[in-house]
């Protein structure tokens, strides 16, 4: 048993179905799954095997047909606020970076800050740090135009920490960045996620990246085949 | 500051869209604004010539147009005689032309009438109206778009009048009308001993109820109302003003479409920023004030322009020689409030289904194609 998974579960998924067109599309077969304060985990497998719908559901964009999930013991789809979960306990990174084109770096990342009613100065300062430690501070006021791919997946990756969520979501935070702007980016996710002692489930395709987490979910037609912490 | 300016972004990235859907608004509050200040005005000009140094007016029962009522001249002097009447002036609506004006409202009123009375006459005198049959005192302004002065012979319909005063009255039908003795009216417009109406003014207004009550008794076809009981329920009064207040809707309801409009396809187009905007945590209630805030500030600007060019128009409306004494474009503030209020309304309610829809976006299914 690892140290990790002496840790506290902070997120949790117990028998999740998932299906589409009134079941036409089954996604998830009943998946059992759970992460550790702190832990990184890569979900890996094929397209359409279920992992950008399991992110969804432990993030409370949606619901499950069947099963659990859970946030912090709080069953989410019953008893929890997904509104709340959104503000303060989850952050998502996805494929493109979701950035508002008209507005600044700044601006961008101060959007969850502004839904969540954080007092502007803690906001400000928030900003400063994050920005700071991914080599943005200089860029704070350039619209998102302007910025290179690898500067809009930081700024999406600073804007999904702003409001210091438990849990980052992350939907192939690298996959539409070349090799090497992608192995920056991902360096500074996982040091992000480490000094803030976010949990990180990441959905990815590159196995070189999902060697680097703590655990590997190998995931295949809507079920988790298999789950191995990954020795270091 | 950063909600405000995501208000503002989108207003912005379209700027084209956002112009057109304010100058909709604009024209429509400009129509709204004109018309209801051009009815209004009539009304209020023609309530003020029947309540001239008077509080009661008596017309016959059951007319639908005071130029239509025929007031026997036995009532007018009868009631002159009622110890609380202090005067009591006949007087008789006729619409007239001359060659270049169409339409020219006639006066026939005695020479102790207020509207003499209370004018300042810039030539003639009081004394000398009524002495001949045929003349007459213009408005000031009548006189101006008639070419007429002092002593001039004007041809007014089938007559030929010798205009002995020029008088300048606050009241822009007055200014721009022609008073003929009474007599010389009855004759003109074959009304022989009668009038339109009886103006009356009481010794004690208190007295009025009793007034209304003797009118009533002695002379069942002739009714009596105070000066604003009369405006509330004069049914011509009530067509316009009805008419101003359904056309400028009519108009403000067309500008209001445009705003649905550039509302819905704001929203269309703008799903995944929405979705994306959910995910950051905003709750319905934020992403709906951001759609009615975009909509608030076309309605609010489309509003302030609209008013200023209502105003323009109305400006201009007072320039025009043809329309002088019969249009009065003061703007009243409680019609610039209304018409404001209504288009923030419309521009609210324009944006009542696309703030639902936006409501409704699910950010899994809006971010799922990416």
């Amino acid at each position: 048993m690892s140290l990790l998974s002496k840790n506290r579960v902070v997120v949790r998924a117990d028998d999740v179905w998932k299906s589409y067109e009134d079941g036409a599309i089954t996604v998830l077969n009943g998946v059992d799954f759970e992460a550790n304060e702190g832990e990184t985990v890569a979900l890996c497998g094929p397209s359409g095997c279920g992992k950008s719908t399991l992110l969804h559901l432990l993030g409370g964009l949606d619901t499950p047909d069947r099963g659990r999930v859970s946030v912090n013991s709080m069953e989410i789809n019953r008893h929890g606020n997904p509104l709340r979960l959104l503000r303060h306990e989850v952050g998502f990174v996805f494929q493109l970076h979701n950035l508002i084109p008209d507005l600044t770096l700044e601006e961008n990342c101060l959007i969850p800050t502004v839904a969540a009613g954080t007092r502007r100065s803690d906001a400000q300062a928030r900003l400063r740090e994050l920005t700071g430690r991914t080599g943005l501070s200089h860029r704070l006021g350039q619209r998102i135009q302007k910025l290179s791919g690898g500067e809009r997946q930081r700024t999406a990756l600073c804007r999904a920490l702003m409001n210091k969520p438990r849990i980052l979501l992350a939907d192939e935070p690298t996959g539409s960045l070349d090799e090497k702007t992608s192995a920056t980016v991902f360096d500074m996710l996982l040091e992000l996620t480490a000094n803030e002692g976010v949990t990180l489930i990441m959905a990815t395709h590159d196995r070189g990246l999902a060697a680097r987490c703590n655990r590997l979910v190998e995931m295949h037609d809507g079920r988790i085949r298999e789950s191995s912490p990954i020795q270091p | 500051m950063i909600f405000f300016k995501l208000i503002l972004t989108n207003l912005l990235r379209h700027r084209i869209r956002s112009v057109i859907s304010i100058a909709g608004i604009a024209f429509s509050v400009t129509a709204m604004l004109v018309i209801v200040t051009v009815l209004q005005g009539a009304v209020g000009m023609f309530s003020g010539i029947l309540s001239s140094d008077s509080e009661i007016i008596v017309f016959e029962r059951n007319v639908s147009d005071l130029f239509f009522s025929n007031v026997p001249a036995t009532a007018v002097s009868t009631i002159a005689t009622w110890p609380i009447v202090q005067h009591a002036d006949p007087v008789l609506f006729g619409i007239v032309s001359s060659a270049d004006h169409p339409i020219i409202t006639c006066f026939g009123i005695t020479a102790a009438d207020a509207r003499l009375r209370k004018a300042t006459w810039t030539g003639g005198d009081r004394g000398d109206f009524g002495k001949h049959a045929d003349d007459v005192v213009l408005g000031e302004r009548a006189a101006e778009f008639m070419s007429a002065v002092m002593g001039s012979t004007v041809q007014i319909g089938h007559g030929t009048f010798h205009v002995i005063g020029i008088i300048k009255t606050a009241n822009g039908f007055e200014d721009g009308g022609v008073f003929m003795p009474l007599a010389s009216a009855q004759d003109f417009f074959h009304k022989e001993g009668s009038s339109s109406v009886i103006t009356i003014k009481l010794h004690s207004k208190d007295d009025a109820s009793e007034f209304k009550r003797m009118v009533k008794a002695q002379f069942p076809t002739l009714v009596a109302l105070e000066d604003e009981e009369f405006t509330r329920s004069y049914s011509q009064f009530k067509i316009l003003k009805a008419t101003a207040w359904a056309v400028g809707g009519c108009g403000l309801l067309l500008g209001g479409l445009g705003v649905a409009n550039t509302m819905i396809m704001s929203v269309f187009t703008r799903i995944r920023e929405i979705a994306i905007l959910r995910v950051s945590g905003f709750s319905n209630a934020q992403i709906a004030t951001m759609i009615f805030g975009e909509s608030a500030i076309v309605s609010v600007f489309g509003a302030i322009i609209g008013l200023l060019l209502g105003t323009a128009i109305l400006y201009a409306l007072k320039l025009i020689p043809a329309l002088h004494g019969y249009v009065d474009t003061a703007v009243q503030p409680l019609v610039v409030l209304i018409v404001i209020v209504l288009a923030l309304l419309t521009g609210v309610a324009g944006a009542l289904y696309p703030a639902i829809y936006a409501m409704r976006v699910r950010a899994v299914e809006a971010l799922r194609f990416e």
